[in-house]
């Protein structure tokens, strides 16, 4: 019983030092909370992504797009449930600093495939009966101050001019990981004025969205659809929305890589600073380190000293940095809003932080514990300071 | 009288590990700062690098980028005929039109990415005097001709010369590597502008560009662009437009380096404080013994801030020697703003240097001034006492 006291003592004996290294760990644990959650933010797309969710393109690149004709082809594949179609786009509100999805959906079919996005009845209703209507995320709508009724104004880039919109509905995230931040229209509207001005672009769609009747089959409708179009002039791709958007993380993974190798650096940091305290700590002790072991402490029981010495204060530190995480992540998610529509601290994060307490516990103690254990008796009484 | 520098020094290298950990600690976090700051600055380097001050950039009025623009042929040829055009040894002017697409191919390491295929027209080499052709040949007008620039063709399969690239329904011939150095050229393949917009039913161009006869004559041709009504394009200066490109990429990796330093830095501080005040409470009796051999309280002050000081040096110095390595390494990925793939180096520049540093010595200073000044409010009896 003595041990746990004596481990106590010893890390609050400097009081400086212990809080200085504790507060430095608190830091570490922050900054790597942190960039831990900018890289779970990243791979939240895919969570979220269905399996059961097809998403067909135009096979040379997303900024290529599909005859709207496809539509009664794919709706009549076996297999496929429910089909939606969109384009991107684009459109800039007042500045281009606000920054902020904006898609083109065929409404009804579109609202079905995606029960993640929950809008009230009445709303619902409204949005799919006003073909100048657009619906918008909880966020977005309180990012701008909207209200319902309230006409908005966006400047195309793809689709030139100013384009009006009428909001009707204002959507809510079935889960904590949805995006409440989309714009979301009809795309009558774009086509129809589209047919006025560019005619050539008329008719055209970016996407479609195919709802499966059973996820199984989506490799064979995969193929299926594509086989359809083989050889035409816009082939498609069609894959699996989280393939989908696995393809578009791997776009800027080299990003994720600096960011994760970063973090890493992070826990190396922590690492010399609390190895460092435990290496004073133990060279100062030397002398005390030898009393124990005359007193026929065994070696064991040292190391147990030292290494729960590191403990206390690298749990301590990565406590105090994990109740921080949560209040600076709030903050960022505001300042950074127009980067990560969603970011939020994940229970996997908290776990991976106490790893690194642990990891860091363990390994700032071990040089400490090995000089401890080694020094022969008469030596450690000898040596002073 | 003060205490000789070789005092701080030594006494650093007699607790040899310590200083070690301290700095190597300190050396991280500078090595992360300056490793950021080269990041955001080789991106903009690279894309700034890819603009000339004298050639402008035609786009439809709203659109951000070449991909999203679209120039009709007729508006094109108004463009083309502006008295600011600067003209060949033949006499004619110096205009390329080109069309700007995306085409998603596979990287060697897996995975996919957007590549820029940029149909050019005759002038288009002549205006980018920065791009060479390193093997091969430029495409010839009216052939399925390509020229690969030479970052994508080390980092996506099958872009080797004299191979064929299969897409738009047409089967491209390779004729030509180009290399056009840090610029955003290296990471495009280029060829004829009909072509391009024959096989992916393009029939519009998506920009023009075109050098000034006289380098301040840009306002003059951009109000003679905007004002026309029957054009609604935009015109920026070339090294602009490019610039803007990178605003978004650029400014989310300050953002990104600036709120790590300032995060880790704190935690560096505190290193270098503990590391300080350990020399302090271990040297008491030393210091009592200094201050009785008549060192003044502000000698002992200033002694044990340039040891600190001297721990942010070596922070410094390691930091920045283990950055500039990454000066080898090529980082490539997807550009936000325009959607496609950019190679770009790290770029260590003489402010990124002197910025770094300066971080690393106002982290060792800060981390020992309270030390410090405990050391120097010591009394001499008493400190004398305790060894």
């Amino acid at each position: 019983m003595i041990i746990p006291r004596m481990i106590m003592k010893n890390a609050f004996r400097r009081k400086v030092r212990t809080s200085l290294t504790i507060f430095a760990m608190a830091i570490a644990i922050l900054a790597f909370g942190l960039l831990r959650t900018v890289i779970t933010t990243w791979y939240l797309g895919l969570e979220i992504s269905s399996a059961s969710r097809l998403i067909t393109r135009n096979a040379v690149s997303l900024i290529f797009p599909l005859p709207l004709s496809y539509y009664d082809k794919i709706r009549h594949t076996l297999g496929v449930r429910e089909v939606s179609y969109g384009s991107w786009f684009g459109g800039i509100y007042i500045s281009e600093k606000n920054l902020f999805a904006s898609f083109a959906v065929e409404p009804k079919s579109y609202l079905d495939l995606y029960p993640e996005i929950v809008l009230s009845g009445p709303q619902k209703a409204d949005f799919i009966r006003d073909r100048r209507g657009f619906i918008a995320g909880r966020k977005l709508s309180e990012r701008f101050g909207w209200h319902l009724g309230d006409v908005v104004t966006l400047k195309g880039t793809i689709y030139p001019g100013n384009w009006d919109f009428v909001l009707r509905g204002i959507y809510k995230g079935r889960d904590k990981n949805i995006d409440e931040t989309q714009f979301i229209f009809h795309w009558d509207y774009l086509n129809e004025t589209v047919k006025k001005t560019f005619p050539s672009m008329a008719d055209q769609v970016g996407f479609y969205l195919i709802g499966l009747t059973d996820s199984h089959m989506s490799a064979d409708v995969a193929v299926e659809v594509d086989k359809m179009f083989k050889n035409s002039p816009a082939e498609t791709l069609t894959e699996t929305e989280k393939a989908f958007i696995m393809g578009f993380i791997s776009m800027i993974e080299a990003i994720v890589t600096v960011i994760q190798v970063v973090s890493f650096v992070v826990i190396i940091i922590i690492l010399a600073v609390v190895a460092n305290t435990m290496a004073m700590t133990t060279r100062e002790r030397i002398g005390e380190y030898a009393v124990l072991k005359t007193l026929g402490y065994s070696g064991l029981n040292i190391a147990t000293l030292i290494m729960g010495e590191a403990f206390v204060i690298s749990f301590l530190g990565s406590l105090l940095g994990i109740v921080f995480t949560f209040p600076v992540a709030h903050y960022f998610s505001t300042a950074l809003g127009t980067y990560f529509p969603v970011f939020y601290v994940k229970s996997s994060t908290v776990l991976f932080d106490l790893g690194v307490a642990a990891i860091v516990g363990v390994a700032a103690a071990v040089i400490p514990i090995r000089q401890a254990i080694h020094i022969r008796i008469a030596d450690g009484l000898r040596r002073i300071g | 009288m003060a205490v000789p520098l070789s005092y701080s020094f030594r006494n650093l290298w007699t607790r040899r590990l310590t200083t070690f950990l301290t700095a190597s600690g300190m050396a991280l976090v500078v090595f992360v700062f300056a490793t950021i700051l080269m990041l955001a600055e080789g991106l903009q380097k690279t894309l700034v690098a890819t603009g000339s001050f004298d050639n402008v950039v035609v786009l439809r009025k709203g659109s951000n980028s070449e991909v999203d623009s679209g120039i009709e042929r007729d508006k094109a040829s108004v463009v083309e005929t502006l008295p600011q055009i600067a003209t060949d040894k033949a006499g004619d002017p110096l205009v390329a039109k080109e069309v700007v697409i995306l085409i998603t191919l596979p990287k060697k390491q897996g995975g996919s990415s957007n590549v820029t295929i940029r149909g050019i027209g005759d002038d288009s080499l002549q205006l980018r005097p920065q791009v060479r052709l390193v093997q091969g040949r430029m495409p010839r007008p009216g052939l399925a001709e390509m020229v690969v620039g030479s970052s994508l063709s080390t980092r996506f399969s099958g872009l080797i010369f004299g191979s064929y690239l299969r897409c738009g329904l047409m089967s491209w011939r390779i004729v030509g590597i180009m290399d056009a150095g840090n610029t955003a050229f290296s990471s495009e393949i280029w060829a004829d502008a009909n072509q391009v917009m024959q096989a992916f039913r393009r029939p519009v161009y998506s920009s023009i560009i075109f050098k000034l006869a006289d380098v301040v004559k840009f306002d003059a041709a951009k109000s003679l662009i905007e004002g026309d009504p029957r054009l609604s394009l935009q015109a920026k200066r070339e090294t602009k437009f490019y610039l803007d490109q990178s605003e978004v990429m650029a400014k989310f990796l300050k953002i990104l380096g600036v709120s790590l330093t300032v995060i880790f830095s704190l935690g560096a501080v505190i290193g270098a404080m503990i590391t300080m005040y350990a020399a302090v409470a271990n040297r008491t009796g030393e210091i009592g013994t200094l201050r009785a051999l008549g060192f003044q309280r502000r000698a002992i002050l200033l002694s044990f801030l340039m040891e600190s000081l001297f721990l942010g040096i070596i922070g410094g110095g390691l930091g920045l020697f283990f950055a500039s390595f990454m000066q080898l390494i090529t980082i490539s990925t997807l550009n936000f703003q325009t959607f496609s793939e950019l190679a770009f180096k790290f770029a260590l520049t003489p402010a990124i240097i002197a910025e770094s540093f300066a971080f690393a010595v106002i982290m060792g200073l800060a981390g020992g001034v309270l030390p410090a000044l405990r050391a120097s409010r010591m009394n001499i009896v008493e400190s004398l006492r305790t060894s």
